[in-house]
C-alpha cells in the first residue's frame, strides 16, 4: 500500500521529476535569448536534488514500495556523484552548445531525465526498477547522441547506439525472464535466498549469462564494446561527457545491484567470476592496444574507457565488500578524470572547430599553458602514474584482485597499465614538445564558470591524490553492512 | 497437452530469429527495428508463461512495463531513422560506415 513514508523515501526523485516537468514547460514559453534562465535553473535543480539526497539519507538502509526501491549508502554515493557529473556537464557544455546552435532547453531536460534514470537504477530493489531506470537512462541518451540534428556522423552514431543498446536491453530482459522462471520472484532481496534453493539451477545459470552480456554491453566491456568508439566520436562532446561519467557510474550501480543478488555464498559464484575475468582481460587488452593507433582524441578516450571498464570489472570479479568498494572508488575516480579530459576538449572547441584530433592540441602549452596543464593532469591521472589519484584507484583494484587469489589477472592488468602509458603520454608530448600549427588559434572559451569549475575539478584530482582516505572510507562504509 | 517447455521453446525460437535478424540483415534499418520488437515479444512470452507456472502475477505486470517501454523505444528508433535518412539519404546498413578504426 502507498504510504506517506514511501513518498518521503523517494523525495529526491519526486522533486527531480516535478522540477524537470516545470523546466520543460518554462523553456517552451521563454524567448531564445532568455535561455540562460533554463541553464541556471537546471543547475539549481541538480544542486537541490543532491542536497535532498544527502539530507534525507537514513542511518540504516530503507526500502519503499514493497522493496522496489532501496535507499542505502551505495545508492547515496552513486546518486551524488552522478548528480555532480551532470552539474559539471551543464557548466562545461554551455559555450560548446551555443557555438553550434544546439543550445536548446531539451538538452537540459533530456540530461536531467537521464540522471533520473540513473538514480532509479542505482537504488533499484527489483528487476522491474532496474529495467525502467535503465531504459529511462538509455532512451534519453539515444536522443542526446542524435542531438546535433544536421550532422551525419551524429545520426550514424545514434542509430548504432540505438540498435546495439536495444539488443543489450533485450538480452538483459531475456536473462531476467529466465531468472524469474527459475526463482519465481522479481525482488532482488528475495532473489538471493531463492537462487540458493532454485528448482532449476541450469535455467538460472542460463539467465545469468544473458544478464551478464547485457551488463557488459552497458559498461562497454570487450567484446561488447563496438558501439562505444563510434558514439564517442560521432556524438556532440557535451553528450559524450555525460556518457563517460554518469552513465558509467550507473552501469556500475546496475552491475552491483544485479550481481549482489547472486553474491557471496550464491550458487553460481564460480561461473560468474570466470566470465567477468574473461571480460576484464579482453577489455584491458583490446582497449589499451587499439587506443595506441587512434588519431582522434575522443575515439582514443573511448578505447581508454573500454580499458578502464576492464579495471572496474576486476573489482567485481571477487564479490567481496572490499572488491565492490574498490570498483566504486574506481568508477568515481574515472568519472572525475574523464570530466576533466572532456571539459578541456569542450573548452578548446569553437564554432566550426571540434578540437577532437590529437594533432589539434599541438603546442597547446605555448598558446594556453593553464589548459595544457589541466589536460596533462587528466591524462597522467587516467594513465595511473604514481602520485596521482588514478594510481590509487588502480592500486586498490589490483589489491582486490590479488586478495581474491587472481594473481594472473593482476599481472595482466599491470602490463596493460604500462601499455596504456604510451598513448596518454603521447597527448602530453604533443601539447608540450610539438610546435603549434601556424595560423591556428588555440584559445579556451572566455566563459568564466567553465574555466573556474574546470580548474577546480582538475585540482580536485591533485587534492584527492593526497586525501583519498575519506573517499575510500566512504566507499568501504557503503558495502560494510 | 501444452506445457511450460513449449512456451519456453517458442520464446527461445523467437529470440533467436530476432538476434539473427539483427546480425544477418545487411540491407535495411527498418528490419532491425522489427527484430528488436520481436526480441521484446519473445521475452514477454517467457514472462507470461513463467508467471502462470509460478502462479505469481508480478511477471505479467512486468510485461505491461515492457510493452510500454517498447513503444517508446520504437518511437525514438524511428525518429533517429528519419534523421539518418535526412542526413545521408540512405537507410542501407552497409552505407553507414563513415566512422572506422
Amino acid at each position: 500500500m502507498l504510504s506517506w513514508n514511501d513518498i518521503l523515501v523517494l523525495l529526491p526523485e519526486i522533486y527531480l521529476v516535478a522540477a524537470v516537468c516545470v523546466l520543460l514547460l518554462m523553456d517552451a514559453f521563454i524567448k531564445p535569448d532568455q535561455r540562460n534562465a533554463t541553464h541556471w535553473l537546471a543547475i539549481i535543480v541538480t544542486v537541490v536534488t543532491g542536497w535532498l539526497v544527502v539530507s534525507g539519507q537514513p542511518a540504516v538502509p530503507v526500502t519503499a514500495f514493497d522493496g522496489m526501491f532501496v535507499r542505502d549508502r551505495a545508492a547515496e554515493i552513486l546518486q551524488l556523484f552522478a548528480l555532480l557529473s551532470v552539474f559539471l556537464v551543464f557548466v562545461y557544455s554551455r559555450p560548446y552548445l551555443k557555438d553550434r546552435n544546439l543550445w536548446h532547453g531539451e538538452f537540459y531536460v533530456l540530461t536531467l531525465f537521464a540522471v533520473l534514470g540513473v538514480m532509479f537504477l542505482v537504488s533499484a530493489g527489483s528487476l522491474v526498477t532496474v529495467y525502467l531506470g535503465l531504459e529511462l537512462l538509455t532512451l534519453s541518451s539515444y536522443a542526446l547522441v542524435a542531438f546535433n540534428r544536421d550532422s551525419r556522423v551524429s545520426s550514424e552514431a545514434a542509430i548504432k547506439y540505438f540498435v546495439l543498446g536495444a539488443l543489450a536491453s533485450g538480452s538483459l530482459l531475456y536473462g531476467m525472464s529466465m531468472v524469474y522462471g527459475a526463482t519465481g520472484t522479481l525482488d532482488l532481496a528475495q532473489l538471493h535466498a531463492a537462487a540458493l534453493h532454485a528448482d532449476m539451477p541450469n535455467l538460472l545459470r542460463f539467465g545469468l549469462i544473458f544478464m551478464i552480456v547485457g551488463i557488459a554491453f552497458k559498461l562497454g566491456a570487450a567484446p561488447f564494446h563496438m558501439w562505444l568508439p563510434d558514439v564517442y566520436e560521432g556524438a556532440p562532446t557535451a553528450t559524450v561527457t555525460f556518457i563517460a561519467s554518469a552513465s558509467k557510474l550507473a552501469a556500475f550501480g546496475m552491475a552491483y545491484r544485479l550481481l549482489s543478488a547472486f553474491g557471496p555464498g550464491g550458487p553460481i559464484l564460480h561461473q560468474w567470476q570466470l566470465m567477468f575475468a574473461v571480460l576484464a582481460v579482453l577489455s584491458l587488452v583490446i582497449g589499451n592496444l587499439v587506443a595506441i593507433v587512434q588519431t582522434n582524441l575522443k575515439r582514443m578516450l573511448a578505447y581508454s574507457t573500454i580499458a578502464h571498464m576492464g579495471y572496474l570489472l576486476l573489482g567485481l570479479v571477487n564479490a567481496t565488500p572490499a572488491g565492490y568498494a574498490a570498483a566504486l572508488f574506481y568508477a568515481i575516480s574515472y568519472a572525475l578524470m574523464s570530466t576533466v579530459a572532456f571539459g578541456v576538449i569542450l573548452a578548446m572547441a569553437r564554432a566550426g572547430f571540434e578540437c577532437d584530433n590529437i594533432d589539434d592540441f599541438k603546442g597547446l602549452n605555448q598558446r594556453s599553458p593553464w589548459m595544457a596543464f589541466l589536460m596533462m593532469l587528466a591524462m597522467v591521472s587516467l594513465a595511473g602514474v604514481p602520485p596521482l589519484f588514478g594510481f590509487f584507484a588502480k592500486y586498490l583494484i589490483l589489491k582486490a584482485a590479488i586478495d581474491a587469489g587472481m594473481m594472473w589477472l593482476a599481472i595482466v592488468a599491470a602490463i596493460a597499465a604500462i601499455v596504456g602509458l604510451y598513448y596518454y603520454l603521447r597527448v602530453v608530448k604533443v601539447m608540450y614538445f610539438d610546435a603549434p600549427v601556424e595560423g591556428q588559434e588555440l584559445k579556451p572559451q572566455p566563459d568564466l564558470p567553465l574555466r573556474w569549475v574546470l580548474s577546480i575539478n582538475a585540482l580536485a584530482l591533485l587534492v584527492l591524490s593526497v586525501y583519498w582516505g575519506p573517499l575510500l572510507g566512504w566507499c568501504q562504509m557503503a558495502f560494510a553492512g | 497437452m501444452i506445457t511450460l517447455s513449449h512456451f519456453i521453446v517458442l520464446g527461445a525460437v523467437l529470440f533467436c530469429i530476432a538476434v539473427a535478424g539483427i546480425f544477418i540483415n545487411r540491407k535495411n534499418v527498418i528490419v532491425l527495428l522489427m527484430s528488436i520488437e520481436l526480441m521484446l515479444l519473445a521475452v514477454n512470452i517467457n514472462f507470461v508463461a513463467f508467471s502462470r507456472f509460478h502462479g505469481d502475477v508480478a511477471g505479467q505486470v512486468f510485461v505491461f512495463f515492457i510493452l510500454t517501454v517498447a513503444a517508446a523505444e520504437t518511437a525514438i528508433g524511428l525518429a533517429i531513422l528519419t534523421l539518418l535518412f535526412r542526413n545521408s539519404n540512405t537507410i542501407n546498413i552497409a552505407d553507414i560506415d563513415s566512422m572506422k578504426g
